[in-house]
């Protein structure tokens, strides 16, 4: 395809643990292919080079969770064309959003032998809590093909085929026996989002809900079924907060069964 | 030997059936026990298929279990239908690469080779035949369906045991094998384990002839026929099919829907195990560099919001709108469509809803509040809101 100029596009870190970004570094094939249409202009993980803004494509890791980090992401969406967040901390807060539901002062001085040195916002949020976002990708971490996908979708213009429908279809479609009904095992498949390939029931293990909620979630009838299959409020509560637990209904749903 | 004979072969007699279907080129796909369930794979001889073994099914509830004796076909439906057979859950359609500007395309070989389908249920051969009307009637044959289905040897299996989730009475597919097979058996476990053999088809009458069988008395008969009386009586489930499609028509915006909805997940797995649901989604993949394009069919659902979506949203928004579609769509304007009910009673849907949502419960709960539902409150009751 003949382009004037490659695209520019920048990696961003916010608060995370650098896996969505090292599941762009572990594309190598892909890489190279991308690294022939764009140029990759800001991507620290990787390079020390930094060509200036603004840039054609922002992929944003990581969630908002300092004074400093608000100030940024500011930043990052002005120099920034198409602002895409990748990975459940940039998308949901990730799994440091339980700091949601403590109390971030205490916690501070019991775990910081100088907290006065530690800059912290009361809570973890996603990214589209801040700014503007062209397109979430979900999944802790993300799914190499599909952030393949999401690349080549905005380079060639067109819509990222990402499905926002259940796990349980990709679990269906692989042939798994569902392990909830064949087992009790409880199993957040159905009100999580696609995009993994439902790999946990296909190795007997409940989903774990890293993709977040699906596009209709019923969080209240699936943990009425856990119940029903003998798994406390508590537990359920756990269950939902994981990578994802600032999400909706996750959070409202644990907070449901686990008031305080 | 003719259509429409029957014989009796005894369980090393099966056996080599299954081997004369191998030795004749078909692969054989068959019951097999695996992750905690009965499910349908390739198997090499009857020895892979799970003897002395039935299940437990309830809605939302599957359990394996053994059994008192070495049946090898003494348990209900799987988890998944012949469907994945016939019509695949994942398939490319085509591949194109541009080349010095020009396009070419590459079309998908559709080959599964010969195969042999060992234990079809009533209920499923209603299904499969179900599927070839949507896929091959009429003017266009979708070649994927039409080239997996031209080469399969059916064995079907009269079920001796209902599954607890079972309705294939109320709707007229079963227990008993009437049509779409090339032998159907009836195993016989006691007084002598033994196989009542159907001829269904000539080719089917070629391969019974070919292993020792003698012919069937009296009692063979009589005894085969208690065994699919058996299943018969033990139907786990009904439904009261009367006048379903007005009833339904009748009721678009019964309160029932919204009941349901609350508890439906939308998760679709209803649509993914249930042996006549067809939708697929199409989706196109490009490369990095814009030079290789890909077109993928999955298995789709009338619970995802994209498979209503038009310009501007989805038109099915609502739970409880998802449902309805489901459940008018097996029951009532599946005739409309093609003629026939989209529903063979197989319960599946029920067994593998993960919150063990019941289709026949909700039909009941439909028709005895219709009476009082008609005409009453329809505006606050709109199931599309
Ligand atoms: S195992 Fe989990 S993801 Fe798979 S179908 Fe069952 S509930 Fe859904
Ligand atoms: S609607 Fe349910 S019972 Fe009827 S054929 Fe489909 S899966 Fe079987
Ligand atoms: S019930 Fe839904 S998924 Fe099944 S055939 Fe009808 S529209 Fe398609
Ligand atoms: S009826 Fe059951 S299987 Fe079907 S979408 Fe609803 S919760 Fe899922």
């Amino acid at each position: 395809m003949a382009r004037q100029r490659r695209p520019k596009v920048a990696v961003w870190k916010f608060a995370s643990c650098d896996g969505c970004q090292l599941t762009l570094l572990n594309c190598e094939e892909e890489l190279l292919a991308v690294a022939g249409e764009v140029e990759i202009a800001y991507f620290l993980e990787a390079s020390r080079a930094v060509v200036r803004g603004p840039y054609d494509l922002s992929l944003v890791e990581g969630s908002i969770s300092t004074p400093h980090d608000a100030a940024r992401i500011q930043m990052v969406r002005r120099v920034s064309r198409v602002l895409v967040t990748i990975g459940a901390c940039a998308t949901a807060g990730g799994i440091q959003a339980l700091r949601n539901f403590a109390d971030v002062e205490a916690w501070r001085a019991l775990v910081y032998a100088h907290p006065d040195y530690v800059e912290t916002l009361a809570t973890s949020t996603p990214v589209a809590a801040h700014v503007a976002v062209d397109f979430e990708l979900r999944g802790c971490p993300i799914n190499k093909g599909q952030l393949v996908e999401v690349l080549t979708a905005f380079l060639h213009g067109r819509r990222p085929a990402i499905p926002t429908d259940s796990v349980c279809l990709e679990c269906k479609r692989r042939g798994t026996v569902c392990v909830m009904v064949a087992d009790g095992t409880p199993c957040l498949g159905p009100i999580t989002q696609a995009g993994c390939g439902a790999i946990c029931p296909a190795y007997q293990r409940g989903c774990y809900g890293c993709y977040g909620p699906m596009e209709t979630p019923n969080a209240t009838a699936l943990a009425d079924w856990w119940k029903h299959l003998g798994v406390p409020d508590g537990d359920i509560a756990r269950a939902l907060r994981t990578f994802n637990a600032w999400a909706e209904p996750f959070r409202t749903e644990s907070e449901r069964r686990e008031p305080h | 030997m003719q259509p429409g004979a029957h014989a009796v072969i005894d369980l090393a007699g099966f056996g080599q059936v299954l081997d004369l279907l191998r030795a004749s080129g078909y692969r054989l796909i068959g019951p097999v026990r695996r992750d905690g369930a009965i499910v349908y794979d390739e198997i090499s001889s009857a020895a892979d298929l799970p003897a002395g073994w039935t299940e437990e099914q309830g809605p939302g509830t599957y359990r394996l279990q053994r059994r008192n004796d070495g049946a090898l076909f003494g348990y209900a439906t799987a988890p998944d239908s012949w469907k994945r057979a016939l019509h695949p859950p994942v398939l490319r359609l085509w591949q194109g690469r541009r080349v010095n500007g020009d396009l070419q395309v590459a079309d998908e070989p559709d080959d599964a080779g010969p195969r042999a389908f060992i234990g079809v249920r009533a209920c499923d051969l209603h299904a499969i035949a179900i599927q070839d009307r949507v896929f091959l009637a009429g003017q266009y044959a979708d070649p994927a369906y039409k080239a997996r289905s031209e080469n399969v040897f059916i064995v079907a299996v009269n079920c001796g045991q209902a599954g607890g989730t079972c309705f294939c009475l109320s709707m007229g597919t079963g227990p008993k094998a009437t049509m779409g097979f090339d032998l159907a058996l009836t195993e016989i476990v006691d007084g002598g384990h033994r196989f009542l053999v159907e001829v269904g088809t000539a080719r089917g009458a070629e391969i019974l002839d070919g292993v020792p069988h003698r012919p069937a008395d009296g009692a063979d008969g009589e005894a085969a026929a208690q065994v699919v009386a058996k299943a018969a009586a033990q139907m786990g489930r009904s439904l009261d099919t009367r006048d379903i499609k007005d009833l339904l028509y009748r009721n678009l915006e019964h309160p029932r829907w919204q009941e349901v909805a609350a508890r439906c997940l939308t998760c679709g797995n209803c649509t993914m195990v249930c042996p006549t649901c067809f939708c697929t989604t199409v989706e196109d993949a490009t490369d990095l560099a814009g030079d290789h394009a890909e077109r993928w069919r999955r298995w789709g659902s009338c619970f995802s919001l994209e498979f209503s979506y038009v310009h501007g949203g989805s038109i099915r928004a609502s739970a409880a709108s998802r449902y309805r579609q489901w459940l008018t769509h097996k029951l009532a304007t599946w005739i409309d469509q093609f003629g026939t009910s989209g529903c063979v009673g197989c319960g599946r849907c029920i067994t593998w809803c993960p919150v063990g949502i019941d289709i026949t419960e909700e039909v009941r709960a439909i028709r005895e509040t219709s009476a009082a539902m008609a005409g009453a409150g329809k505006e606050e009751h709109r199931a599309d809101a």
